[in-house]
């Protein structure tokens, strides 16, 4: 590392904030578009489980609600990829990688969903342990992205909550509701606690070094649990880890989450990956014309 | 105004709204992907407010009027029951149709002497009034394209056409249901 | 074209930059605009300006001692001191 590199390292380190036209370390750069490139496409290819229940959603209200979640998926992937753009990679680039498989995008949107009971499990407890990822890259040291950190947290509120309420209704509901909850817990849990990624120590981690990331996986995974290990206890449902307890000083105990299968699936070998990027492939051919049609410089 | 002429409405909106949320996620633009699921959040909340309006004369719920009928009783016309996805050309067709025969409905809606239905028919003009924006600014865009205007052509016949229903209107209630008909009387 | 975004959340507060949007022209940017950054009802109002119209300046040239137009330029502790010593009033 050179003397300017190291002067922005410590720079960011001390909490300093950069700006897309400063000069970064190509390192930084990259590392940057890697994560935030990351993020978007995780927002757009989580859209794809919960857009099929946008379809079958049980009431008027849900169904606005649901519509309007995925609708800030969309939205929050727009953001992102702007930013990712002004740093260099243009968001057709980002959209290609995405549908090659070059770029990867979060564990928990390769899974399927079965039931009413993901759509209320997803919205509640996934959105959780994003927001909570999501909080701690407020104080991203690159600045554009931490900017639009705030309008995606304050947009992410409502799905909390929305989630949590479709989950209390059907706990509140019969005894076939009240399973489709437990069953869709259970299909969650492992990809739920994956989600942080794996425990390497802080200091190891290029994006914490750089300030991209102002929190260690582990503790991420430890808020999460402190937060809604007791919401889902208090409704009565189980959570299928038995070894799952919180020690006398506060630190949560849990049987180690299958970091083989994280690899596994992120490296583009989840259940519904391939064919989730097909439909993205396709639709994206579909309309490639409208695009053409529509960015051709105007008249 | 009656219930079965509210229904006729709401059933339009609802089913287009329903199919017009089918792009959210995947539309051509990520901004227009944003934009257009505003708007068919808007319609399903317009057949909500028509609904409820029914409701009251009939004695139910909206969402027992938007669920619990069965296929052939909904009085939506054959344009809105089409599932049109992954065609942008004719989705926007149907838009840009609908939204000017639309204007027309509930112009004459904010005459009606029920001051409920000309005051609920004003409101949702208001939100109408970007629809109709959003639709021209595509109109003018896509004028020129061969596959719009054959489009155009090929919908516009079905505006009204309100008799039959074609067996997507089936599919997608059964689709739209699934989830409400697997627990008998659950609150979801 | 990339059109910036100006929000100003509620009337009498200044607008502050709020991100952009990608549209072929003024119409459809204004319309992008109002769905991502106006669709909760979160802004009072808009400005949507293309890119290139937005000029930035990020350097600025200070180097003499121009304390005499800033409030660090006014230190009148010491002198407030003597002039009531002298008053008779401190």
């Amino acid at each position: 590392m050179d003397a300017r590199e190291q002067e922005f390292l410590d720079y960011v380190q001390g909490g300093g904030q950069v700006e897309t036209d400063d000069w970064m370390p190509d390192d930084y750069r990259a590392k940057l578009i890697k994560f935030i490139e990351m993020h978007g496409n995780s927002e757009l290819m989580g859209v794809l489980p919960e857009r099929e229940w946008i379809l079958r959603a049980p009431t008027l209200q849900r169904k606005l609600a649901l519509t309007a979640k995925v609708q800030d998926e969309v939205g929050h992937s727009q953001l992102i990829y702007r930013v990712v753009e002004d740093l260099g990679k243009p968001r057709e680039q980002c959209l290609a990688d995405l549908i090659s498989g070059k770029s990867k995008f979060h564990n928990v949107f390769h899974y399927p969903t079965e039931t009413w009971g993901d759509v209320g499990v997803i919205a509640w407890l996934v959105d959780a342990a994003a927001i909570i990822s999501q909080k701690a890259l407020l104080k991203c040291s690159y600045a554009p992205y931490a900017r639009i950190m705030k309008k995606i947290c304050w947009e992410e509120s409502f799905h909390i909550l929305h989630g949590r309420d479709v989950i209390l209704t059907m706990m509140l509901g019969t005894d076939e509701q009240r399973d489709l909850v437990q069953e869709a817990l259970n299909r969650w849990w492992g990809p739920l606690m994956q989600f942080h990624g794996n425990p390497i120590p802080k200091e190891d981690d290029p994006m914490f070094v750089w300030r991209i990331k102002s929190q260690g996986n582990g503790e991420a995974r430890q808020q999460f649990l402190d937060g809604y290990v007791p919401q889902i206890w208090e409704l009565g449902l189980t959570v299928p880890d038995p070894k799952l307890r919180k020690r006398d000083d506060g630190v949560w105990e849990f049987t180690e989450p299958d970091w083989a299968e994280l690899k596994h699936v992120v490296t583009g070998h989840g259940p519904k990956t391939a064919e989730r990027l097909e439909l993205r492939r396709t639709t994206r051919e579909e309309t490639a014309w409208v695009r053409r049609a529509v960015l051709a410089e105007a008249a | 105004m009656s219930a079965q002429e509210l229904l006729e409405l709401a059933d339009d909106e609802l089913i287009l709204g329903w199919r017009n949320s089918e792009w959210t996620g995947i539309a051509p633009l990520l901004e227009e992907d944003v934009a257009f699921s505003s708007i068919a959040q808007n319609e399903i909340g317009h057949a909500r407010a028509w609904y409820e309006l029914a409701a009251r004369e009939l004695g139910t719920t909206a969402d027992e009027l938007a669920f619990d009928r069965q296929p052939d009783e909904y009085r939506c016309s054959r344009l809105v029951e089409l599932r049109l996805v992954p065609d942008w050309a004719a989705t926007i067709a149907r838009h840009h149709l609908y939204e000017t025969a639309d204007a027309e409905r509930i112009a004459a809606l904010k005459q009606s002497d029920d001051p409920e239905i000309a005051g609920l028919a004003a409101k949702i003009d208001r939100e109408e009034a970007y629809h109709r924006m959003h639709a021209q600014m595509w109109f003018e865009r896509l004028q020129d394209e061969p596959r719009f205007t054959a489009a155009l052509d090929e919908l516009r016949p079905l505006l009204n056409v309100r008799d039959e229903h074609t067996p997507e209107l089936a599919e997608l209630w059964q689709e739209m249901t699934i989830v409400r008909r697997s627990v008998a009387g659950a609150t979801w | 074209m990339i059109y910036e975004v100006f929000r100003q959340e509620r009337k009498g507060q200044a607008f502050a930059h709020a991100g952009s949007v990608e549209a072929p022209n003024e119409e459809f940017a204004e319309a992008y605009a109002r769905e991502q950054y106006g669709r909760r009802g979160e802004s009072t109002a808009l400005w949507v300006v293309p890119r290139e119209a937005v000029h930035e300046i990020d350097d600025f040239a200070d180097e003499l001692q121009k304390n005499y137009h800033r409030v660090d330029g006014y230190p009148l502790k010491e002198k407030l001191g003597r002039a009531r010593e002298r008053a008779g009033t401190a």
